[in-house]
Order: C-alpha cells, then sequence, then structure tokens
C-alpha cells in the first residue's frame, strides 16, 4: 500500500489515509463463498471509480474435503486510482477463514502486509489438517501485520434471534468480512445490499444485510483497526464503465455478433471448465434470436455448430482444451466445406485433465497444426476480460468474410478475471453483412470471390443452388469429388492462401515504447497486463524495452517481420513451452527468447521484470 | 420456390457416376428414395441429405438436392444443427450400421431421444464395406471376417432395439429390394412428425452377400418374414400353414393356426403401432430368425413434441415476453458507472 496523504473521513472518528493501490485476496474454504466475497466487492470497488483487475483461484472440485489445502478457494482484487493492469504480485491484506487457506496464500502476502483471520476456526485440529504442526500465528506476528477476528463468533451474534439452523447461520459470515473491508477501504455496501434483496428473501435476507452491517460497524468501532483506507477513483477514459469477466464478455460478444451480422446465433457446446459460463450465458438471450444446444458431446457440439453454418447461421462452439482436441476432426471438415463459424477454446492448464480451473495458454500449436494434413485456420487470441466481446465479433466477421472456421483462443485467467470495461458505443461497432448467395446463374459452390477468396455461403431453402458438399477432395470451382492430383495440390494452396489474405487487411500491430530499441518483449493472450507492466517498470528504470501483443496468431499481421527486427533481442513470455517463440524462430529466422511458465498461474509482473533485466545484463 | 406439384424422379437425380459395387443393395434403395422424393410436396430445395462415412453415405453425392457428407458417425449431429436452425427443411439422414450404431452410436441415441424431426435411413448390411470387410456392430457371433478371421465374438447390437431403447417414436424396418414397401415406408417417415428411424436391410454382395435372403427373395420371404399392418393380427405363412405371434407377458412364442380359423380368438397379438409403452414394440423387435419370422414394417409409430419446435417455440416465447433483444441495453444493464471528464 502506497500512502500518499492522511486525513479524516466525515462518516468516522477514525483517521483515514489516502492509498494509490491495494490488493486484497479473500481466502477460505470452497464452501465458504469467497467468490461471491471477491465479487461483490468487485463490484463495489468498480462503482467507487476505480480502475482493478481480478484473479480467482479456486479448485475444481465442487466441494473438496473441507479444512484442507485441496480445498481452499482465494479471489485477489487489485484497485487503483491509476492505471492498473494486473491482479498485482503480491496482496497487501489477507482475509483467511481458515488455517488451510492461511497456510496457502499466507507466502504471497507482501512483506508486513495485514493478514486478517477468523480466529475462531482456528484449532488444534484445523490447524492439523493444513498441515501446521505447531501454531503458525506467533512467526507470522513477526513478518505481518496479524488481526485475529472471531469471525464465526461475531456472525452468530450479529444474527441472533433469526430462526436459523446454525448451518444456515454460519453461511453468512462471509457478509461480515465483506462489510468489514467495505468499512476499511470506504467503499459503499449499496449495490451488495441490492444484490442481496434480489436474490434472498425472509431471513436468510435479514441475516445477510445484518451481518454486512455488523461488519462494517465493527470496523468503525473496534480499536484493531486505527486507520481505514480510501484509495480515489482512477482518472481514466469518460465513458460509461460496467465490470466484466472475459467469460461474460465473451458470451455478450456472441450475441453481439450475431446483431451485428444479421444472423441468428447457433452456439453448441457440452459442458466443461471454465467453458461452460458462456454457454449458460449465451443461453439467456433466446430473444435475442439466439439459439444455444448443449449437445451429448464434444464433437455433437461441433457437429451441431457446423450444421447450423451450413443452414445459414451465425455458428459457435466453446470448449476448453480436452475438448478442443475432441472437435478437431470437425473442424478440419469445417475447413474443406469452407463453412463459417467460430471455436472458442478457453485454454486451461494440461495436459489430459490437467488442472481445469488453471490457467494456461498451451493449446495454439493444437490450434495451428492439431489436424490431419494441411488445414489452415485463422486464429485470433483476446488479451483483456473486456477484450474478448470485441474478439468474438472479429473472429465471426473475418469467418463469414472468408468463409472459413475461425478459431478463438482464450484462457483461464481471462475467463474468471474482471476489469472495469468501458461499454462500447453500439453505433459504432463493426456490421458485416455477407448475405447468401442466391443467383442459380452461373452458381459454382467452390466458386471464389477475387479478393478474399471466399466461396459463396448457399444455404439449404435456397432454389436452383441445390449443391453438394464434404470431406472429399474437392474438385476446383465446381466441389464436386475429385482425385486429381493437379486440382488436390491448387486446393490445399488455396485454402492456404485464403487464410494468408487475412494478413493484409489486419491493422499494423502497434509498439508500446520506442520502435526500436534492445529488447522487445513479444505476447500473447492473458499475459498482456503482466508484459506491459513490467516493460512499463523497464522503461522508467532506463532501459529500452518495448512489447507488441500479437492478436491474430495466424495469419501474422504483415509487419509482424519488421517490428520484430527493429530490435536487438526478442523475449517470449508465454505460459506454455514457448509456443509462439518456437513460431516467430522458424518464421522469421530470429534469435527469439522463450520464457516458459507452467504452474497454472499467471506471470507475475516482477519474474518477467527479471527477465528483462537479465537479458539486458541488469543487476537485480 | 420451385413448383414441388411439377418435380419428377429424374430432378432428383445428380450428375455425379455412380460408384457402388455392381449389384449393391444401394442402387435400390437410392432409386426408390428418388422415386418418393417428388410426391413429398416438398420443394426440391428444402430437402437435405446429411451422411456420415462408409459406402451408403456417398448417398448425398448421387441426390439433386442439399447435401453434407461429413465425418464418420456424426450426421445425426451435422442435422440436428441444420434441423435446429432451420426447421422448415426437411432433412434426411444416411448412415449406416458401423457408423451410425459403432462409431456414431452415441449421437444416433441422443437425436433418436431429442425427437429431432428429420428421417434417418440406417442401411444395414452386418459388415463394413468401405473399409472392405472387417465385422460390424450388427453382425452375428461367429462372422468370419478379415479381422475376425476365428470368428467375432462381439454380441451384436439389434438396431431397432436400439432405437426403441432411446424412446424413438417412429421406427420402421424394410428391405433394400422391396420397392414399394420400401416406399410406403419413407412416405410413412416423412409423414411422421418426430424423428422417424428405419433400418433399411441392405445386401452387401461383397462383402456378406445374401445376409438377408431369406427376407429379400419373395418364395423364402412367406416363411421368413412377418409384414406389420396397423390393426391386424401378426400372422405369416402359406395360406395352409399360416402361424401367428402370441405375446404373453412381454414373451413371443408361436401359434399354429388351422386353415380358416380366426387368429385372435387363439390368442394372436393384434398389430398397433400406438401403444403408448415401448413394451410391445420391444417384444416385436426380440422376434429375430430362424427361430421367429423378421418382422417387417412400422413398429412403432407415437407423437412426442419435437426437439427443434421447442427450441424454436422458447425462441418465439422470450422475444414475445421481453421484446426482441437490445444490444446497447444489454451492454448497460446491471451495475454501470460513468465517468466524465
Ligand atoms: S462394399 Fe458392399 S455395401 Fe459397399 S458398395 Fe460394395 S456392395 Fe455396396
Amino acid at each position: 500500500m502506497s500512502k500518499t496523504s492522511k486525513g479524516s473521513s466525515a462518516s468516522s472518528q477514525k483517521r483515514t489515509e489516502k492509498l494509490e493501490h491495494v490488493a486484497i485476496r479473500f481466502t477460505g474454504d470452497s464452501g465458504d463463498g469467497m467468490q461471491l466475497t471477491g465479487t461483490k466487492f468487485t463490484e463495489s470497488t468498480a462503482l467507487a471509480g476505480n480502475d482493478l483487475a481480478t484473479l480467482p483461484d479456486y479448485p475444481a472440485e465442487i466441494r473438496a474435503p473441507a479444512g484442507t489445502l485441496a480445498g481452499v478457494s482465494g479471489f485477489q482484487v487489485h484497485f487503483a486510482s491509476e492505471d492498473i493492469h494486473t491482479p498485482a504480485d503480491h496482496p497487501d491484506l489477507l482475509v483467511a477463514f481458515n488455517p488451510a487457506a492461511l497456510r496457502a496464500n499466507v507466502n504471497d502476502v507482501r512483506p508486513s502486509g495485514m493478514v486478517i483471520i477468523n480466529i475462531d476456526a482456528f484449532n488444534k485440529k484445523s490447524l492439523a489438517k493444513a498441515g501446521y504442526e505447531d501454531d503458525p500465528l506467533p512467526e507470522l506476528r513477526e513478518r505481518f501485520k496479524v488481526v485475529e477476528i472471531p469471525l464465526t463468533k461475531l456472525n452468530r451474534e450479529a444474527i441472533k434471534g433469526l430462526s436459523l439452523s446454525a448451518r444456515e447461520g454460519d453461511r453468512s459470515k462471509n457478509f461480515f468480512a465483506l462489510g468489514l473491508m467495505y468499512w476499511l477501504y470506504n467503499r459503499p455496501m449499496e449495490p451488495t445490499i441490492r444484490w442481496l434483496e434480489g436474490r434472498f428473501k425472509g431471513n436468510v435476507l435479514e441475516a445477510n444485510i445484518r451481518v454486512l452491517k455488523a461488519g462494517h460497524a465493527f470496523g468503525e468501532t473496534t480499536e484493531l483497526f486505527p486507520v481505514s483506507y480510501i484509495v480515489p477513483a482512477a482518472k481514466i477514459q469518460p465513458g460509461t464503465y460496467r465490470n466484466i469477466t472475459g467469460n461474460t464478455a465473451l458470451a455478450w460478444g456472441i450475441v453481439a455478433a450475431g446483431v451485428q451480422m444479421n444472423r441468428p446465433v447457433f452456439l453448441g457446446a457440452y459442458p466443461i471448465t471454465p467453458a461452460s459460463d458462456v454457454l449458460h450465458e449465451v443461453s439467456r438471450f433466446r430473444h435475442f434470436g439466439v439459439k444455444t444446444a448443449q449437445a451429448e458431446d464434444e464433437i455433437a457440439a461441433m457437429s451441431a455448430a457446423i450444421g447450423a453454418a451450413f443452414a445459414g447461421s451465425l455458428a459457435f462452439t466453446t470448449t476448453s482444451g480436452p475438448g478442443f482436441v475432441l472437435k478437431q476432426e470437425a473442424l478440419g471438415l469445417a475447413i474443406m466445406a469452407e463453412l463459417p463459424m467460430v471455436v472458442v477454446d478457453i485454454q486451461r492448464a494440461g495436459p489430459s485433465t490437467g488442472m481445469p480451473t488453471k490457467i494456461e495458454q498451451a493449446d495454439l500449436l493444437l490450434a495451428l497444426y492439431g489436424r490431419n494434413s494441411e488445414s489452415p485456420v485463422p486464429i485470433i487470441a483476446p488479451s483483456s476480460p473486456g477484450d474478448c466481446f470485441h474478439a468474438a465479433i472479429e473472429a465471426a466477421r473475418l469467418a463469414v468474410e472468408y468463409m472459413t472456421p475461425v478459431v478463438l483462443l482464450s484462457d483461464g485467467y481471462l475467463a474468471n478475471s474482471a476489469e472495469p470495461w468501458l461499454i462500447p458505443d453500439v453505433e459504432a461497432l463493426p456490421r458485416t453483412e455477407i448475405e447468401n448467395h442466391t443467383d442459380p446463374e452461373g452458381f459454382q459452390p467452390y466458386m471464389r470471390d477475387p479478393e478474399s477468396l471466399a466461396r459463396p455461403w448457399a444455404i439449404p431453402g435456397t432454389p436452383g443452388l441445390e449443391h453438394r458438399i464434404g470431406g472429399l477432395s474437392k474438385e476446383e470451382v465446381t466441389g464436386s469429388v475429385s482425385y486429381d492430383p493437379e486440382n488436390n495440390q491448387r486446393m490445399h494452396e488455396i485454402r492456404a492462401d485464403k487464410v494468408a489474405r487475412i494478413g493484409s487487411v489486419l491493422p499494423p500491430l502497434e509498439v508500446k515504447g520506442p520502435s526500436q530499441g534492445d529488447l522487445l518483449v513479444v505476447g500473447w493472450g492473458g499475459t498482456l497486463g503482466a508484459i506491459v507492466t513490467a516493460t512499463e517498470e523497464a522503461r522508467e528504470a532506463g532501459l529500452s524495452v518495448s512489447n507488441v501483443h500479437l492478436r491474430h496468431l495466424n495469419p501474422f499481421p504483415a509487419n509482424l517481420e519488421k517490428v520484430l527486427g527493429s530490435f536487438e533481442k526478442i523475449l517470449v513470455p508465454e505460459i506454455n513451452s514457448g509456443q509462439l517463440c518456437l513460431l516467430l524462430r522458424a518464421k522469421f529466422l530470429l534469435p527469439a527468447k522463450s520464457m516458459s511458465k507452467l504452474t497454472g498461474q499467471p506471470f507475475l509482473v516482477a519474474e518477467i521484470r527479471a527477465e528483462i533485466d537479465a537479458m539486458l545484463g541488469q543487476e537485480n | 420456390m420451385s413448383d414441388a406439384a411439377k418435380l419428377t424422379r429424374k430432378d432428383f437425380t445428380s450428375d455425379q457416376e455412380l460408384r457402388w459395387c455392381p449389384g449393391c443393395g444401394d442402387y435400390s434403395i437410392l432409386a426408390n428414395v428418388q422415386r418418393v422424393m417428388p410426391e413429398l410436396g416438398v420443394p426440391r430445395e428444402n430437402f437435405v441429405f446429411v451422411s456420415g462415412i462408409g459406402c451408403s453415405s456417398r448417398f448425398p453425392y448421387y441426390m439433386n438436392t442439399y447435401g453434407f457428407h461429413t465425418i464418420h458417425g456424426r450426421a445425426p449431429a451435422f442435422a440436428t444443427g441444420i434441423k435446429a436452425a432451420r426447421p422448415d427443411l426437411s432433412v434426411w439422414v444416411i448412415t449406416g450400421d458401423g457408423d451410425g450404431l459403432s462409431i456414431g452410436g452415441n449421437h444416433l441415441m441422443h437425436t433418436i431421444r431429442r425427437n429431432v424431426d428429420l428421417q434417418l435411413l440406417l442401411f444395414n448390411n452386418r459388415v463394413y464395406g468401405l473399409t472392405k470387410g472387417q465385422y460390424s456392430p450388427t453382425s452375428l457371433i461367429g462372422m468370419k471376417s478379415k479381422s475376425t478371421p476365428d470368428g467375432s465374438i462381439d454380441h451384436p447390437v439389434d438396431p431397432i432395439a436400439f432405437a426403441l431403447g432411446a424412446g424413438a417414436t417412429f421406427v420402421a424396418r424394410t428391405i433394400d429390394v422391396d420397392a414399394a414397401h420400401l416406399q410406403q415406408t419413407l412416405r410413412r417417415a416423412h409423414e411422421h412428425k418426430g424423428m422417424a428411424f428405419i433400418e433399411i436391410l441392405q445386401n452387401c454382395p461383397v462383402y456378406n452377400d445374401d445376409e438377408w435372403i431369406e427376407v429379400e427373395d419373395r418364395k423364402q420371404r412367406v416363411e421368413a418374414a412377418l409384414v406389420l399392418d396397423d390393426g391386424q393380427p401378426l400372422v405369416w405363412g402359406p395360406a395352409d400353414q399360416r402361424r401367428g405371434i402370441r405375446i404373453e407377458d412381454g414373451i413371443p412364442s408361436i401359434v399354429a393356426l388351422d386353415a380358416g380359423e380366426d387368429p385372435v380368438s387363439k390368442g394372436i397379438a393384434v398389430h398397433y403401432e400406438r401403444h403408448e409403452t415401448p413394451a410391445y414394440a420391444f417384444a416385436l423387435a426380440s422376434l429375430q430368425r430362424p427361430a421367429f419370422p423378421l418382422p417387417i414394417g412400422v413398429f412403432r409409430a407415437v407423437e412426442k413434441p419435437t426437439y427443434e419446435a421447442m427450441l424454436q417455440q422458447q425462441v418465439d416465447d422470450a422475444i414475445s415476453k421481453m421484446g426482441k433483444g437490445d444490444l446497447a441495453e444489454l451492454l448497460h444493464s446491471g451495475d454501470t458507472w460513468t465517468v466524465t471528464q
């Protein structure tokens, strides 16, 4: 917490201090409601006008054994009066609901940061369950400001008199902590109260509101907190904002793509973490003419989407790594049949089932090369939660303009993180209305637009255009089955050329920082925040470092080679073992250096910064 | 829209050269499908033929309609997407015993249970043809094939029982070379609102010749086939040697009938397609050669709401309840805040 000034607030007798940025991490059992607590705090913080970034981190099991390290769920929120890009490397404040949560998280807290624990949950048994042999608190008191609060007891007192079972009653204790945080950081409680009123009734509603307010009042009266903090609103671009996660933005982007392209949306999907939320969200929008289908498996979801695309819908399928693998054969067919659709892969940590709720961006080569034979497909990767909205629209637009399936690579970090999002002006969103082909005169299924090489979208129900498509090798123009060797060679070239042509219409890459220098950091996807922050810091420290972030991974933007060539060294941080780096080295014969991380966690700013320093021969 | 009334068989014949082996049962099926199409009152452009992989799955290339030759086993899923997007289209799925019941068994089951309003023709030749003669999921135990030189040890699946188990609303069996029965079955399938499942017994002269000869051959059929006719007793055999099927506690047995004897009075079951429970149809499906005659015809035809209609209804209901979706409204829904200069 960086202090800037001191003052006193009108609402409280206590002192207030002004801070530029704060990171809080709420941690507890996966049953303790940490994700909800974090989300509500984030919403209030967004409404307070701060810039913010969040990082939810939760186990894949719905209810992992209580009190164990495996069951710990956490939610970090970083908020500031300035522009920020990451959820912060180290929280300033940790709220730990039990010993396991403390043990799993306390070492991330910044030195002499604050640690608030629910002391009621600390006993011999729970300490043992968390793997503590001795009471950790004496040692932690040396390193941190440890605040012990009897959360369970205070919660029970607050709801006394309401007829709730002990279990029901204890469930509201996360709201005590939330109320306390609202006091500590001077956030409004109203948005949460409004939300509670819309969600609960009767005693449960009453209990939650009472507890929230009790937590707030506790902060004001207890001597444990002599100071509360103010993080002023950030100076950000004027406009109307909302808080949004990547998955919500993606879902809205899918709906918006249908509106902007004037086509009914069809989404075929099979439940899979962390992509299911997109299916849930899109399914709420039937009144946009959207049809969603939960298929029997990943292959059927993909196949149904291709079928819908053939029939003229704007088709999507959403999945994560293992499901993306299963879709590859059908994706090959969509490439062969040259039908427009978007395959969304929200990458997660693997291989195999891996760590479904953890982060990786290791499906890039799968998207590029994971099918039999040569099967080129455009690939787009959003770089922030809000960007998922625009990426979905762009992917759909490229799909219909070039009559090709498009892969959109999001990841678990973007999917669940939230940021304030400048709500776009609907009028200013791109509109693409590709008409169905209707003229039988001279129609051939594989005739092409001379510019884009797109074949016509000729949908069933159109008189005079009856034709057959399929996975067998196609004759140029007519689309008839063909085993002619020269024809096969040409069709391979045409499919490759069609995708390559997208490169020439992409906006040129923009370098952040000087356009030439010692080091260029190249990234893609959800690592943007950490890379931008690290390179900005390095520049402030006087280093010649810039960064460029790739949104289009196939084809690359036309000026990429020139950009890369303007720097002495190239560093490619990725949450994989160097997939983009491999492509850059292969394509441009450059000595790009890979920086790899495979822990299931996002990059810390400090990690990238250290690598930058090392590459530029700086001592640390 | 093209004029559906003036269509002829020729309108449904594509310019592609047929590539099945000489004598393949698929020729006859194709010819009969092409004959029936003009009678259905559907404009040609509204037909879509969807197939997977296998000999039968070449079918769409030979139909001058919209067609999609997809990937192995997944045709029902593609067809579901087409029908969901465009409920007005007449969607026909062509599959085989390998494509539909082996690699695609999952999709077949789910498409049936969803009652998507499409027609699915499963060509059952009890062998893999296109991959050159391996046993299939409908091959009988002991079948010697390239991959089972010592005989198959898999218990076969019966397509009719499979479809009934998945909750099919229309289930029929017909024969490749019986033009009249095949055509009549296609017409019934098209009339049916919901998923119509048709098993077509099909001869593969190259890898499993005469597998169905008992029912294909007109003379042998009198003994080997039980033709199902709604409202008629389950009776078969030559006039002087008639027999009937009695079903007690779900278990069928054969009862001999004297000349001129009333089958119903002897407890012979009367065929009825619209039983609420599929138990009766299951009993029929259990009739297998050689112990019993093989039933040919419509096993079951019941009405249930269809998938694409319900999906469309949800869209229509949502629009009438909430009004047509407005993007700006969506983006500004919930908590927002405005930053001014
Ligand atoms: S292999 Fe058999 S099923 Fe296939 S085309 Fe030849 S005869 Fe017909």
